[in-house]
């Protein structure tokens, strides 16, 4: 089976994010980046399934020369090849998901998985352009899977107040969600081995961006915010804040 | 500009966001006035009514094989009818749905996409909108770039508004679909009928670590029966297996924009931060004065769960019952 994994190089959950001078963009010195948490569900899938039906499982990422560190967390967890689609300044999610598209056509998948979202723009969108633009049917936000002998696979999704059982058939995108796995750890041994594993280099058309960013700014800081009280003491004073001043009951 | 609005439909009811999205595109087209227009897929009833909303019609593919979510169906749908009445704008919920079908809608419309958008504004340049990125740890200003556009719009963030009761004329178009478009579909889906979810709830109460086990949520339970509020949780309520994962509010959650949150025993990590905090309201209470989610509340109590919520659950019926 020819299994691909889309994987995003994402500044780590606990950055404190300054917006940089252009204020249109963040400040990037001080951010430390880690292999965007979603996709390793998605590794952990496709390295299930090349264990289950044989193959093999490429890690595909788009960006400048730092997110090869990133391909190589994807080797240490086991992951067999490795593609940098290289660009030197950033794409929007369409661009992005057009040189997936465009790298990734050609060398025929069975299927690819990519996680439920990015953690930085939160796009929640290369998943299913990607697939549009491959031709392939897009299951998103998926947290559990099977796989059956002809290539028909159902899979759930979780939606509001519950799931929603699909059913479609490879070749097709999966985005993972929480819940579908347990990624594994990278063992010493694929740390080592992670080192010699080659990146193919591949050069990114540049697409003209979609949607422009005018301005980027941090949220209003909180300012009315108020202990109440203390103890049970305080519930009368909060029901009556509640109720006269936010008028939220 | 002629704009487009998907209505979606579970179980033939139209969903709530969709009425929000189309409220805010209508609001959108008053200055200069565009024509409003509304796509819905599969058996769904009182689409005329979608005219007090705002649209000024309705297009309803009533294909029964469209009753349940069929994402390759739904895009080759809406993109028949977006396409043969010109629309250049499309406007989705940004529900699971919405969310799933945006992306393709936008490959095959050629369109530029915003997703999760919170504020909208129009002016001679066109439209521009407002997403949070990062985890809501900031915002940007865009502006689609393309002559077609697709937004999909953050539930319980823009109001639903009713005009009047104005209906609306009520289309039926036919997409000629055959079973080849049906590559992705669903079969079912399974909702615990009676669970308010926290994506959709417009007040919630959470749950975290400081609720010491499972065995003590019926004191969230009853706060939130009495306040008709969804329940939450934080991670370590989740990861401990305490609550399920659906439930939980954060950066690997899901992010919730209620009137109001009130976060019971949750320390107020930056992953948790990240999925409430565009809260109207926040009310927090931790037994830690230092802990950070009074940072990001506006009211506190600084008490003992134990204490704090069987008062706040009976002084609150005593409230509502007056
Ligand atoms: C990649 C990543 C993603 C994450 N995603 C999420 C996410 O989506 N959502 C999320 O919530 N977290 C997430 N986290 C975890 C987050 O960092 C915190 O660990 C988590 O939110 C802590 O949960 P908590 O507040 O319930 O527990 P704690 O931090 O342990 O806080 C418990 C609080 O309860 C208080 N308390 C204890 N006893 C009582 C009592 N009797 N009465 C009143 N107060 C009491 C304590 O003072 C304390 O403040 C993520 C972490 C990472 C690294
Ligand atoms: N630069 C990138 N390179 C490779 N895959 C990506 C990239 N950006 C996003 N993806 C994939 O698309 C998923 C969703 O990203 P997004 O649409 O940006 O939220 C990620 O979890 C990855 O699987």
């Amino acid at each position: 089976m020819n299994i691909f994994v889309c994987i995003s190089h994402v500044p780590d959950t606990t950055t404190k994010i300054i917006i940089g001078q252009d204020g249109k963009s963040i400040d990037r010195t001080e951010v430390t980046y880690i292999l965007n948490p979603y996709d390793e569900f998605a590794i952990e899938a496709g390295l299930q399934w090349k264990e289950s039906k044989g193959g093999e499982v490429t890690a595909v990422c788009v960006g400048s020369p730092e997110v090869k560190e990133t391909i190589r967390k994807a080797f240490a967890m086991g992951v067999d090849k490795g593609i940098h689609i290289v660009t030197d300044s950033p794409f929007d999610s369409y661009g992005t998901a057009r040189a997936l598209a465009d790298t990734l056509r050609e060398r025929r998948p069975d299927v690819v998985f990519c996680g439920r979202q990015s953690i930085d723009y939160d796009g929640w969108q290369v998943p299913g352009m990607l697939a549009e633009l491959l031709g392939m049917p897009a299951v998103t936000v998926v947290s559990s899977l099977e796989l059956r002998e002809d290539g028909t696979f159902t899979a759930e999704r979780d939606i509001e107040g519950g799931k929603e059982t699909i059913v479609s058939r490879l070749p097709a995108l999966i985005s993972a969600q929480k819940g579908l796995n347990n990624p594994r750890y990278p063992k010493l041994q694929g740390i080592m081995a992670a080192k010699k594993k080659p990146i193919e280099d591949v050069p990114a058309v540049q697409t003209p961006p979609r949607v422009r960013v005018l301005e980027m700014f941090k949220p209003p800081l909180k300012s009315g915010g108020r202990i109440v009280g203390e103890g049970a003491g305080a519930v009368p004073e909060l029901v009556r804040l509640l109720h006269e001043e936010a008028k939220v009951i | 500009m002629h704009f487009l609005v998907f209505i979606e439909q579970r179980n033939g009811t139209i969903k709530k966001a969709s009425l929000e999205t189309l409220s805010a595109a209508a609001v959108l087209a008053k200055e200069p006035a565009s024509p409003v227009e509304a796509v819905c897929l599969g058996t769904a009833s009182g689409l005329d009514t979608l005219g007090a909303y705002g649209a000024s019609k309705v297009y309803h593919v009533p294909d029964s094989r469209l009753d349940l979510y069929s994402s390759t169906a739904a895009v080759k749908a809406v993109t028949a009818v977006a396409t043969e009445y010109g629309a250049d704008v499309v406007f989705l919920p940004a529900t699971s749905l919405g969310r799933d079908l945006a992306p393709l809608l936008a490959v095959r419309l050629d369109a530029g996409y915003a997703a999760d958008v919170v504020s909208l504004a129009l002016d001679e340049g066109g439209i521009t909108a407002v997403r949070p990125v990062f985890a809501g740890k900031a915002f940007e200003r865009v502006r689609i770039e393309t002559p077609r556009q697709v937004y999909t719009l953050r539930p319980n963030v823009f109001p639903a508004l009713t005009a009047d009761n104005m209906s609306c004329p009520v289309v039926t178009f036919d997409a000629a679909l055959s079973e080849e478009d049906f590559t992705a579909r669903s079969v079912g889906t399974s909702i615990a009928a009676s669970k308010l979810d926290v994506a959709e709830a417009t007040i919630i109460v959470s749950g975290g670590r400081g609720m010491q086990g499972p065995e003590h949520w019926h004191y969230i339970e009853d706060l939130a029966g009495v306040l008709g509020a969804a329940t939450g949780a934080s991670r370590a309520a989740v990861d401990a297996g305490w609550r399920p994962h659906a439930e939980q509010v954060g950066q690997t959650g899901k992010t919730v924009s209620p009137n109001l949150y009130i976060a019971c025993g949750i320390s107020g990590a930056i992953q948790h931060l990240a999925g409430m905090s565009s809260a109207k309201v926040i009310v927090a209470i931790n037994k830690d004065k230092d802990a950070p989610i009074f940072q990001a509340a506006d009211y506190g109590i600084v008490g003992d769960v134990f204490e704090v919520l069987p008062a706040l659950t009976d002084a609150l019926k005593r409230h509502m019952g007056s």
